[in-house]
């Protein structure tokens, strides 16, 4: 059985015009989701701008041990994603299948310790509402942020653990050749949610302890 | 693969049709064939047209008498809201895209399929899971926040199903965004040989363009209404102005979608458009590369206009300038379009088909739509006119008066193709002479009372502006028989029709030169394109003004 044959999918006429056309694909999708994100980062400098004091006294108050722990995660998770796309180009099976089951392992690491930083924070109240600890009352401007962009960088985390897990299994039950071109969607995706906690990081967890 | 063009199926035995490949309803709902989704997308859309627009049938009969006839106060901002919610983004958004535009896309550019059909069957399943919040929102009590949402009414004041219909919108956002993907993939990379991008049809283009604002704009919307649902939910204070947020905020994340939507609604009309009026002239379109330009340019500048929908909401004197000017700016590519399709017809061997007639209603109705857009664009006026009828007839004259006429004008164009059979010519005549008829008298009065101060939004009104409504909601009666019409003409079509052949109209574009209906993989051979679009008989060149066959078919052997 050729790889070449199986990898190949209806319209595409040869397997490179396919690889680059999930590239195109990938990086079309990419774009859309910097300016749902961006979004965000707008609302965050508006409000930001306008308060920097209360964004100081703010930030302060996130667990700067928990968000960096995540960085070094989800970092390294990028790092086993990158060997993966290599062996996948090498046609190396197994160390493809390894890589991806550790940028997993790792990403799910991510979330839970994302979960103990929620119930952490949760425990020093600091979810916005009426008894809120922090004066003055901006300060919740910065934690509503805070947990918005968390818990969607969280959800698109979570998306990306099922999205590897999923084409992990498939690649492991031979449903589609090693060096598929689904590969670079997948770890383009990966890296683009790494990417985005790489500028998260920084907004919420230093910039109050500058 | 051969140097010789392209099957044409006419030579020996039709190929099975895409319809054929499976009656199941399961071969219909696991379809990855970009023709089958575009008929899934057809029927969904046309539901909610019709949901859409009874909604504002019970409100323009509420608005006959000055002080309400059957309806609650509740229960008429409940109507218009939905009105609204549906109309834009379950019907004007998918509905030349995710039809005509799944359909003829790969067809136009000799493709087999879409780039990812599976993501194709994948936009659709999102589209009827957003529809199922709105339907629930409907069913369980309706929003009255308008289409909008704006804050503070949405998260503090509402005392609908706001989370839902707004879950709703973010979820067949993501469809929206999923169809612009495809089809910015499918046209980079699919192209037939030859088929160079300034040989595209300008449909193609305008699906390109309006990918691409699908693509960028969505977004933004859907993360400004998670941050309402979340403020609504969980009392988080992003827009709460006694927490130091700003509502305004919201009104600007909402417009940088908002405004472009405007576009991504008109884009493709205008590709509809710019294939069907040289196909009843027989004249190439005038000025194609302008056309083109055209259409990059309002897809462009566009994206900077939003500002004009806050003129009165505190923006500063500066930022109103500038997106005032931005504003006449986006209007220059569109008069090049308006003049260019004028200039088409110059000349031309016109004849008045159902699709022509519906076209030329989009040209006069869009310029009009148009022309009032500038008058909105000026501060000055836009003050004394903003939230008030005049503004409704405006962008009407774009949404309905244009989109829904070139949505229209290209269902009747391409109806052979899709089904392979002809409706009765005479029927849908009538039907696009009444729609036009029925708008004006519907969406005319508006303008007057608008500007006489008439605010929209309005239940109850001074009796100086019933004469108007009266009007209005008689045109709307009209309006409302000019569309049922083609449901029961194209309906007898489908079982009585006229079988149609391969190309009805003696049209120039590459889907003509497979049969009707296509077979499942489009072409039996790839074919390749050697001409420019439009390649029509030129009266400056041909003897006697009858030759009503094009110089040159794209695909067509030379």
């Amino acid at each position: 059985m050729s790889d070449a044959v199986t990898a190949l999918r209806e319209p595409w006429p040869d397997l490179d015009r396919q690889r680059e056309g999930v590239s195109v694909g990938i990086w079309l999708f990419i774009a859309s989701e910097v300016l749902f994100f961006g979004a965000l980062f707008l609302g965050y400098t508006v409000y930001r701008t306008l308060y920097p004091e209360a964004f100081r006294i703010a930030g302060a108050q996130t667990d700067v041990f928990y968000g960096g722990v995540n960085l070094l995660l989800l970092l390294t998770s990028s790092v086993t994603m990158t060997f993966g796309v290599d062996a996948s180009r090498q046609e190396r099976r197994r160390t493809t299948l390894v890589c991806l089951g550790l940028t997993m392992l790792l990403g799910t690491a991510f979330l839970i310790f994302k979960g103990f930083e929620y119930s952490a924070d949760i425990a020093k109240g600091l979810f916005p509402g009426a008894h809120f600890p922090l004066q003055p009352p901006q300060t919740q401007l910065f934690w509503a942020f805070y947990w918005v962009m968390t818990a969607v960088h969280a959800v698109h985390l979570a998306v990306g653990v099922g999205v590897v897990g999923v084409f992990a299994l498939i690649l492991w039950r031979r449903l589609l050749p090693i060096e598929s071109p689904g590969m670079l969607g997948v770890a383009t995706y990966w890296h683009f949610v790494d990417t985005v906690w790489i500028i998260l990081f920084p907004l919420l967890y230093l910039v109050g302890r500058s | 693969m051969t140097n010789a063009a392209i099957a044409d199926a006419a030579v020996g035995t039709e190929p099975a049709s895409y319809l054929e490949a499976g009656h199941t309803l399961i071969s219909w709902l696991t379809t990855t064939d970009h023709k089958r989704i575009a008929i899934l997308y057809a029927i969904s859309i046309t539901l909610f047209f019709f949901i859409g627009g009874i909604a504002i049938a019970m409100v323009r009969l509420e608005l006959m008498t000055p002080h309400g006839l059957f309806l609650t106060s509740d229960a008429y901002n409940r109507l218009f809201s939905l009105h609204g919610i549906i109309m834009v983004w379950f019907f004007l958004v998918p509905s030349i895209p995710a039809t005509m535009g799944n359909f003829l896309l790969p067809l136009m550019i000799g493709a087999h399929d879409v780039a990812f059909p599976r993501l194709n069957l994948l936009s659709w399943y999102l589209y009827v899971f957003g529809a199922a919040f709105t339907v629930y929102a409907l069913l369980s009590g309706g929003v009255d926040t308008g289409w909008t949402f704006y804050t503070p009414l949405s998260t503090n004041y509402a005392t609908g199903y706001v989370i839902a219909a707004a879950a709703g919108v973010f979820v067949v956002g993501f469809s929206s965004i999923a169809t612009g993907v495809n089809f910015i993939a499918t046209i980079h990379m699919l192209r037939a040989p030859g088929l160079t991008w300034f040989r595209l049809p300008l449909f193609v283009w305008g699906m390109y363009t309006v990918s691409m604002v699908m693509v960028l704009a969505t977004p933004v919307l859907a993360m400004s209404l998670l941050l309402v649902i979340a403020e609504r939910a969980f009392g988080l204070p992003i827009f709460d102005a006694a927490r130091g947020g700003d509502p305004v905020l919201f009104q600007h994340m909402f417009w940088f979608y908002s405004h472009p939507a405007v576009y991504i609604m008109i884009l493709p009309a205008m590709g509809v458009v710019s294939e069907v009026i040289p196909c009843f002239a027989r004249r190439a379109i005038f000025g194609y590369t302008f056309m083109v330009y055209a259409l990059i340019a309002i897809a462009v500048i566009g994206f900077m206009v939003w500002g004009h929908h806050m003129f009165v909401a505190g923006q500063s004197p500066l930022a109103n300038l500038v997106f005032s000017f931005l504003s006449f700016i986006v209007a220059v590519p569109s008069a090049i379009k308006v003049f260019n399709w004028t200039a088409t017809l110059h000349r031309g061997q016109i004849t008045f088909e159902a699709p022509m007639l519906y076209a030329l209603g989009f040209v006069g109705l869009f310029t009009i739509g148009g022309l009032t857009g500038l008058f909105l664009a000026s501060v000055p006026i836009d003050i004394h006119a903003t939230d008030t009828y005049f503004v409704i007839a405006h962008f009407h004259f774009i949404m309905v008066g244009g989109t829904v006429s070139a949505y229209m004008a290209g269902l009747h164009f391409w109806w052979p193709k899709v089904t392979g059979r002809m409706y009765s010519e005479a029927w849908a005549r009538f039907a696009a002479i009444t729609t036009f008829l029925g708008f004006n008298a519907t969406f005319m009065p508006q303008f007057v009372m608008g500007w006489d101060g008439m605010p929209r939004r309005y239940h109850y009104y001074p009796d100086v502006f019933q004469a108007w409504h009266v009007m209005s909601s008689v045109g709307a009666l009209i309006l409302a028989v000019a569309y049922v019409l083609p449901l029961i003409y194209f309906g007898w079509s489908l079982i009585y029709g006229r079988r149609a052949p391969a190309n009805p109209w003696n049209a120039t574009g590459l889907e003509w030169q497979t049969s009707s209906p296509p077979p499942k993989e489009n072409f039996l051979r790839l074919p390749r394109v050697e001409v420019e679009p439009y390649a029509y008989s030129d009266t400056d060149q041909v003897s006697g003004a009858n030759n009503r066959m094009p110089v040159r078919a794209q695909g067509e052997t030379a």
